[in-house]
């Protein structure tokens, strides 16, 4: 097997419907989790990737790395462009530098993306225990 | 509690008192006859000016546009903070000051009632909210109600008595008290970028003029003997020329004049009895507006003094803060507000140096002395448009003293000084008659029985200024004066003692002051048919959410009106 | 069945008021006129992830204790702290905020709202060029013109369109709706027509679509109010839209600037900007300056990304030059329900809108350095008390992490990220169903929430909380003076 295929791309995080309506049920329900731990493609780059949809990928920034499930875009094309809902998952790998306005960087960060069938998308509970040892 | 204030020199225009030294005695918050003097708290006045708390007929301290304003210029607050202390709440200044520094500053000038002038009735709660959070000052808001599409709709059908019954709607629903008109018509045409040039100027998309307006408001004014007369900031407002726009304001309401009582206020009247054709030739038409005044008594008017100081210029006339924004180049913000009225804001820094600024600065003050009677034109800013409040102590020194004018008119730009009407004006206003333009004046024309007078039964709301008008010249001493001003001796308030040597010694609320008009036959306005239809299609706020009610006022206090309708 | 009318829905920076709710046992069963996220805050706000009970942590666990320890511990973090901050305060009241701010003054702390991670880069620029705005209703009544950059209402604010623009019956403007279901006809049949003919005579589509096109008006002749839609995705929005300009992700500003240019009628020397041909932006220029009225609402899609606060600026420079040419108003789209509202307050009682660090005494300001993400990122702060809001799941991780560390306060209805990390939990009531008060919309009109059930036993609002909280470290502070 060669190399694994690895994609450079632009990472935006925001709001979805989806979210705001998960939001609505609680953050610890089935429907917020589901509804942030997922990754927004471009189906050209998923095909170039290797993946479909709700595959694991595995998505990298200089700040961080998670897993998520990657899943075809209604809204293409956008070629190299991955969208991530607001969540503890985008969390993990946006920008915190506020470049002295007091806000993070939360859209159009560099990133990389890689299939990971092999690895799991984690649950809040073990992805906040393991990111802060409390809760 | 019983309070006795004792040998002070009061000066009460309202019933004559000229300076006499004489007691005031105080229970239960109110002014009385006499009170037990072993019991009561003495305060010794002797050797010191003692006068009814201050009154502001007209001064933007509360509500949207005053907030975008702070919000708008935090280079404003940096410069001025005040800390928290054992009593007061921190706060910032300086030309918008947040709410609780407002309440103290008024407080340590003497001052404890104050106007908000220009309130979008949209947002009143807003500016009710402001106004609960502004301590010590007892205060009342004018609903914008101009440019409002009932009105409009109403006058131009000729339908007064219907239009009475919806302003008198409207004013209780804000929990307003007087009826503002800015602009007229002008608000309405700014909703498409536009404006009206003139009082016959038609009204785009409504088929009716700015005099229409203002006459048929000034009529509904009378139908609900609402007791402030229509509170009115011209058409053209800022514009060299405009005095005519002013004098014609004041003409078009002449023959709705009952004898001797006022009719109309114009407001800030500095900035609209500009003469000239352009900004080079700009100069004051203050002598002709004071000469239509003194052969008139419909009128009563307040000044808008310039300050040389950086400010927030803040008002409801869009245009006029457009045109502000070109001139300047500054930071602009404008809020347009459906079917209601408009705002804009501007910083504006005003300089000795500019012939423009400078003849503004001589243009208030001519008013206010070659109108010979001061029941007739009352201190103001127009606050912060003119300048913060915190100047009123220097007006009344120019007022007072032809020696600090002479000072002022040395530093200022040659050309406003060679043509300012100053140097040929000696009158020097008397703290009596400065009583008058800056209580008794304001309180009278603002129908407030209880405010601006010492009488029995009156609010005991009482400022004491440490100057000794015995052992001293006002005119010649104007510095003297400026600080006595600036930190009142003691400031009562509704008989408690809030203000001691100029430190605030009390955190407490003042009453907002609103008007309940109540018509001949009660029809229940907001539960018609008709206007839950006109709500869906005019608002963006159902009719159940639009009224202020009660609970958004700290303290409340109704004054009931009986209208003619 | 009892119903409540004219509710206003606690979700959005829309504040619908015209809800309408069936209250059934004390529980609310109907919802009217909600959206989606509506429908789902009034029916399932008590689900099973709401906290009942006040809890503190002990030995790494959180216990259930009583609401008046939990207010005493509170107290006692926050009066032995150097330098708390306060923070969230864009779900809940005015009232609430009022006294959060109150609190902040007595413990010297840093209060800090949503918005510094939201539209903050949209205040800093309004603080710096200005804002030309109005309330919705004007444009209802006016506009001709409707622009949405960066963002995504069908989304975010999903009645925005039908209440205060293209859809909404105006005064001077009609709603767009009918054309647009037209639109939307003309285009299913046009697909379905086309995949027939695929079938039946198996050409390619293209080559005869040509002359089945249905013949569309040009948007910029039509007359009616015309949707530009400014995003770097087709979303949603976007396919209601008579103009889809998709800018490149981080080009904003390149394109904003590229409209500054072509208003003042000024040529490109480019054949793109921002991956957008420049005759297409000429045309969308043209719209704008030859509407009569026209309305840029800006998400945050322009605050985050690239330039950030410089996009905004050169935004409400952008509407602030075509008021040269026609009526144009501008107005970020805010998110929670009362991020305005916070601002609001914050502002008439300090002077600055957020990040206001007490500190010293008085109100400071400098986002930057006084915002709630910098202190954390700095590890100043010695304390953290979070009303309705969820910073450990919306920070990023570096920023969340001291927060996590601090001695931690959560009030909050839910059992969110944050609460999970809390050292005290106290649970409140949910502002707009079981409490009332006031909420500022996106417009910064005041509008009323209502009190519509009970919240369960026990449960007190945000307001009653913090005035308890503030009233224990008072008496704290007393007893440290008389020591």
């Amino acid at each position: 097997m060669g190399e694994k295929p690895k994609l450079r791309v632009t990472l935006l995080t925001g709001r979805t419907i989806e979210q705001g309506v998960g939001k609505e049920h609680g953050k610890s329900s089935k429907e917020y989790v589901e509804s942030v731990s997922v990754c927004y493609m471009d189906p050209e780059d998923m095909k170039k990737l290797g993946v479909k949809d709700k595959t694991n990928i595995q998505v990298s920034t200089a700040f961080g790395s998670v897993v998520v499930k990657a899943q075809k875009s209604l809204r293409a094309p956008h070629p190299s462009v991955i969208f991530i809902p607001y969540g503890p998952w985008a969390n993990v790998i946006v920008d915190p530098e506020t470049h002295g306005i007091g806000m993070p960087s939360f859209k159009g960060i560099p990133a990389t993306v890689e299939p990971a069938p092999e690895k799991p998308v984690l649950g809040l509970k073990e992805l906040l225990e393991l990111q802060f040892r409390k809760g | 509690m019983e309070l006795l204030i004792r040998n002070g020199f009061v000066y009460d225009p309202v019933n004559g008192v000229n300076g006499e030294k004489m007691d005031i005695a105080i229970k239960n918050g109110k002014i009385v006859e006499k009170v037990n003097e072993r019991r009561a708290k003495k305060i010794d006045a002797s050797g010191m000016v003692v006068m009814p708390g201050g009154v502001d007929i007209h001064s933007h301290i509360a509500g949207g546009k005053v907030n975008s304003g702070r919000l708008l210029r935090p280079e404003d607050h940096f410069k001025d903070f005040e800390r928290k202390t054992v009593t007061t709440r921190s706060g910032v200044g300086y030309s918008i000051p947040s709410t609780f520094t407002t309440g103290y500053r008024y407080a340590r000038m003497g001052w404890t009632t104050v106007m908000d002038p220009a309130m979008p009735p949209l947002e009143a709660k807003h500016t009710h909210e402001e106004l609960s959070d502004t301590p010590i000052i007892d205060k009342a808001s004018y609903p914008l109600l101009g440019d409002w599409w009932f009105v409009l709709e109403y006058l131009k059908n000729g339908q007064i008595e219907e239009c009475a019954r919806h302003v008198a709607w409207m004013i209780t629903a804000t929990k307003g008290y007087a009826i503002k008109l800015v602009n007229p018509g002008g608000l309405e045409a700014w909703g498409f970028g536009r404006n009206v040039n003139s009082i016959d100027d038609p009204v785009p998309n409504f088929g009716i003029t700015p005099r229409e307006i203002i006459r048929g408001l000034c009529k509904v004014n009378k139908l609900l003997n609402l007791p402030h007369t229509i509170h009115v900031h011209t058409n053209n407002l800022g514009k060299p020329g405009n005095y005519v726009t002013a004098l014609e304001t004041m003409e078009c309401v002449e023959d709705l004049a009952d004898g001797d009582k006022p009719v109309i206020h114009i407001t800030h009247c500095q900035f609209c009895a500009f003469k000239g054709d352009d900004w080079r030739t700009f100069e004051s038409g203050a002598e002709e507006i004071a000469n239509y005044v003194n052969a008139h008594s419909h009128v009563t008017m307040d000044m808008g003094q310039v300050i040389f100081t950086d400010t927030t210029t803040m008002t409801a006339d869009g245009p006029f803060q457009y045109i502000l924004y070109t001139l300047s180049g500054n930071k602009w913000v404008n809020h347009d507000v459906e079917t209601e009225t408009s705002a804009g804001i501007v910083p504006f820094h005003y300089r000795r140096k500019s012939f423009v600024h400078a003849t503004q600065w001589s243009i208030a003050l001519e008013l206010a002395l070659l109108i010979k009677d001061p029941w007739k034109i009352l201190m103001t800013t127009d606050h912060p448009n003119g300048g913060p409040f915190i100047a009123y102590p220097r007006i009344i020194a120019w007022l007072m003293s032809r020696k600090a004018r002479e000072a002022t008119l040395k530093k200022i730009n040659p050309k406003a000084r060679s043509r300012s009407l100053l140097p040929s004006i000696d009158r020097e206003l008397s703290f009596y008659e400065i009583a008058i333009v800056t209580r008794a004046g304001q309180a009278k024309a603002l129908g407030l029985k209880n405010k601006g007078h010492l009488g029995v039964g009156a609010d005991a709301d009482i400022a004491i200024y440490g100057f000794n008008p015995e052992e001293m010249e006002p005119s010649k001493k104007y510095k003297a004066v400026r600080r006595a001003f600036k930190r009142a001796a003691y400031t009562i308030k509704g008989g408690q003692v809030v203000v001691k040597d100029g430190e605030v010694l009390k955190h407490m609320d003042g009453a907002t002051m609103w008007l309940d008009v109540q018509l001949c036959e009660p029809c229940e306005i907001e539960l018609n048919e008709d206007m839950k239809r006109r709500f869906k299609e005019y608002w963006t706020v159902g009719y159940e959410n639009y009224p202020v009610t009660e609970d958004y006022l700290a303290v409340s206090h109704p004054i009931t009106v009986k209208a003619d309708v | 069945m009892p119903v409540v009318k004219a509710v206003t829905c606690p979700v959005c920076g829309s504040l619908c008021d015209d809800i309408e709710l069936t209250i059934e046992n004390g529980r609310i069963v109907k919802v009217k006129n909600g959206c989606a996220m509506c429908e789902a805050k009034f029916l399932g706000y008590c689900c099973e992830h709401r906290v009942l009970k006040p809890m503190i942590r002990k030995d790494g666990e959180l216990v259930k204790t009583s609401l008046k320890e939990a207010i005493r511990r509170a107290a006692e973090i926050l009066a032995e702290a150097n330098y708390p901050v306060l923070y969230g305060w864009s779900n809940t009241s005015c009232e609430a905020t009022s006294v959060g701010i109150e609190l902040a003054e007595e413990v010297g702390g840093v209060i800090d709202n949503t918005s510094v991670v939201c539209h903050g880069p949209s205040i800093l620029s309004i603080q710096d060029v200005g804002i030309p705005s109005c309330t919705l209703g004007q444009i209802r009544h006016r506009a001709d013109l409707i622009v949405y950059w960066g963002s995504n209402p069908w989304s975010a604010h999903p009645r925005h369109i039908e209440r205060y623009t293209s859809f909404s019956e105006g005064r001077f403007e009609k709603s767009a709706w009918r054309g647009y279901v037209t639109k939307i006809k003309a285009l299913v049949g046009r697909k379905k027509i086309q995949s027939a003919i695929k079938r039946l005579v198996l050409k390619k589509p293209s080559q005869i679509s040509t002359h089945l096109e249905p013949t569309f008006v040009s948007p910029i002749m039509r007359k009616g109010r015309k949707l530009i839609v400014i995003d770097v995705r087709r979303t949603k929005t976007a396919e209601m839209a008579d103009f889809f300009v998709q800018v490149e992700p981080n080009k904003d500003y390149e394109l904003l600037q590229a409209f500054r240019a072509l208003i003042r009628d000024q040529e490109l020397a480019v054949d793109k900007v921002a991956g957008v041909p420049v005759e297409y932006l000429e045309d969308v220029a043209d719209a704008m300056v030859s509407c009569d009225f026209g309305a840029l609402f800006f998400g945050l899609g322009l605050t985050m990304s690239g330039a950030k606060l410089r996009n905004i600026d050169a935004a409400l420079s952008l509407v602030r030059d075509l008021n040269m040419r026609t009526k144009f108003i501008i107005m970020p789209m805010r998110g929670h329900f009362n991020v305005t509202g916070a601002n609001t307050v914050s502002t008439w009682q300090t002077g600055y809108p957020y990040a206001v660090d007490f500190s010293l005494g008085y109100p400071r300001y400098n986002p930057g350095e006084t915002s709630v993400v910098d202190v954390l990122l700095r590890k100043e702060s010695d304390a953290a008390l979070i009303v309705a809001s969820d910073p450990v799941s919306n920070f990023p991780h570096k920023a969340a992490e001291h927060l996590a560390e601090n001695p931690l306060i959560v009030i909050d209805p839910h059992m969110n990220v944050t609460a999970q990390m809390a050292d005290v939990l106290i649970p409140s009531a949910f502002v707009g169903i079981e409490a009332a008060g006031t909420a500022y919309r996106m417009d910064h009109v005041p509008i009323p929430l209502k009190k519509v059930v009970n919240p369960p036993r026990g449960i007190l609002p945000d307001e009653e909380i913090l005035r308890r909280i503030l009233a224990e470290i008072r008496k704290i502070k007393k007893k440290q003076e008389a020591a």
